[in-house]
């Protein structure tokens, strides 16, 4: 880890203006940053430490029906906040789906969203990345690649976007607050994450400086609590990455699908939604048929970005049982147990 | 340029030097207060040898910087037990041998605690282990380490509301 600057923030005004230097980095937990930073794949000269700001901490129930998440509320937090996992009980199963009960303790939510790829070739300084060294070319093409994107990709950069907690998010239209040295702002969580293209040294739309406050859930997002899951498939039981997962979320009414939510984790360097498969779900009775129709969509633009063709057919069947699942209903028990193929549970036992 | 922090560890408030920020918790207890029992296994996150408590949740020493920690309350495997009487978490580790080796025993254990802190698994075995997916185990003592965390549960009383450190004399005659 190269020598740094350490800068104790006390408001958001002052951590933004010391953010706001070249070479600066936002420290919350630091579970993400300080790996990376010992690796040398990141290599700020100055941390500035966000974690003593005031009110960023708070999960709050506004009057409008919304919910603002505090960007630094920690992960473990969240997912126990029964009321929470009541409302948004995918959002509840994502967050637990991830990392370990350690990390979930310390990982903040703003920090989920701000995590970086976990492509061994970003994180490997001895190959060749055009997310870490602009220009330098891309050492994923045509060397290890189960695990990278199916959607959205370039010939610039294959890698994913690791989070699970963003993808209910996306599908429930969560946006985020962001405090910059132009004021504040907010935008979709959908926009947050860029696509690579040609310059995936660009990750998201926050600027220099841009400092995330809050992420907000907006007032409909409750009414899917009764049919919503999060489904991850993984390489073992537990605290692995996802391979690719799904959060369904089915506003149903007379015993037809209202209103659908369909997004994806796993498969691309953003979380994501399946609008036309949201699409194809209205209005239908939420059978099978349905749920091929909607996995079939959600995947057309799908191509293998090497020896990971298996993904494409594996997310299929993940949207379906994903939306088999949220139809059925959300389980008593929340937050539910995350799934697994090996789990002897009949709860856990559904991927 | 060395800075001052203020931490409480095993219960006792110390004011601690820090020469630089890249210090991290894990390398304050091991190398600047001598308490090895967290364990420098992965140092990144992966193994969870170097688990402690702080403000009474359990975290990754090896994954915080300590200068960021000024004012907070650590917890480490040495400030568990009283005198020579084991935290049940111990004790139970001891009876269901929930190790071989031991490298990765002060992290399972500082897990287990901060497991039953939360108070989130209940009896259920297949909750406990995903709960404690975060400690590997190379010697593969899983089975035993679940039976030990089952047992030291059952043994303890529940305190979700009390995050601070917990003597090992508040389980006292707890323990089966």
């Amino acid at each position: 880890m190269i020598p740094f600057e350490y800068v104790r923030a006390t408001d958001v005004a002052g951590a933004v203006a010391a953010g706001a230097a070249p070479g600066a980095a936002y420290l919350a937990s630091g579970t993400n940053l300080l790996d990376l930073m010992k690796g040398g794949a990141v290599r700020p000269t100055r941390l500035v430490d966000i974690t003593r700001l005031p009110g960023l901490a708070a999960v709050e129930r506004r009057e409008d029906g919304s919910l603002r998440i505090g960007a630094l509320v920690r992960n473990s937090d969240l997912a126990h906040d029964p009321a929470f996992a009541r409302a948004y009980p995918a959002v509840a199963e994502a967050l637990l789906s991830g990392a370990s009960a350690q990390l979930r303790n310390a990982a903040t939510a703003a920090g989920n969203v701000m995590q970086r790829t976990r492509c061994p070739y970003f994180t490997d300084t001895g190959s060749a990345c055009n997310k870490r060294r602009p220009g330098s070319g891309c050492d994923a093409r045509g060397g290890e690649t189960r695990l990278h994107a199916i959607l959205g990709w370039s010939e610039a950069c294959i890698a994913t976007h690791p989070s699970d907690f963003c993808v209910p998010l996306v599908a429930l239209d969560a946006e985020v607050e962001i405090a910059g040295p132009a004021g504040t702002r907010t935008v979709p969580l959908d926009s947050v994450h860029r696509l690579p293209g040609d310059a995936p040294e660009r990750e998201t739309v926050l600027e220099p400086g841009e400092l995330m406050t809050a992420l907000v859930l907006p007032p409909e997002a409750a009414a899917f609590a009764g049919h919503s899951r999060y489904l991850k498939v993984r390489d073992r039981t537990s605290y692995a990455f996802a391979v690719v997962s799904a959060a369904a979320a089915l506003r149903c009414e007379n015993g037809r699908i209202a209103e659908a939510r369909l997004a994806l984790g796993g498969v691309a360097l953003k979380p994501w939604r399946a609008r036309e498969a949201e699409r194809l779900l209205a209005h239908r009775a939420p059978d099978e048929a349905a749920f091929r129709a909607a996995a079939e969509a959600a995947l057309a633009g799908a191509k293998p970005s090497g020896d990971n063709a298996f993904k494409i057919e594996l997310a299929r069947r993940l949207v379906v049982r994903a939306l088999s699942h949220a139809a059925s209903g959300t389980p008593e028990r929340l937050p539910a147990l995350p799934g697994s193929v090996f789990a002897p549970a009949p709860e856990a036992a559904h991927v | 340029m060395s800075v001052d922090i203020v931490l409480t560890v095993n219960g006792t408030r110390r004011t601690i030097p820090i020469p630089d920020p890249r210090i991290t918790l894990l390398d304050l207890l091991r190398e600047g207060l001598h308490l090895t029992g967290a364990k420098k296994g992965c140092d990144r996150g992966q193994c969870g040898a170097c688990t402690v408590l702080v403000d009474g949740r359990r975290i990754n020493a090896c994954l915080a910087l300590a200068i960021s920690l000024d004012g907070a309350e650590v917890l480490t495997i040495e400030g568990l037990a009283e005198g020579d009487r084991l935290h049940p978490v111990q004790a139970a580790f001891i009876a269901h041998d929930g190790f071989q080796c031991g490298f990765c025993t002060p992290g399972q254990i500082m897990s287990a605690v901060g497991l039953i802190r939360e108070a989130q698994a209940g009896q259920d075995p297949e909750r406990i282990r995903e709960a404690m997916s975060g400690n590997l185990c190379r010697c593969g003592a899983y089975a035993g380490i679940t039976e030990a965390v089952l047992e030291a549960q059952a043994a303890m009383s529940p305190q979700p509301a009390d995050m601070s450190p917990q003597p090992a004399d508040q389980s006292q005659g707890e323990a089966a």
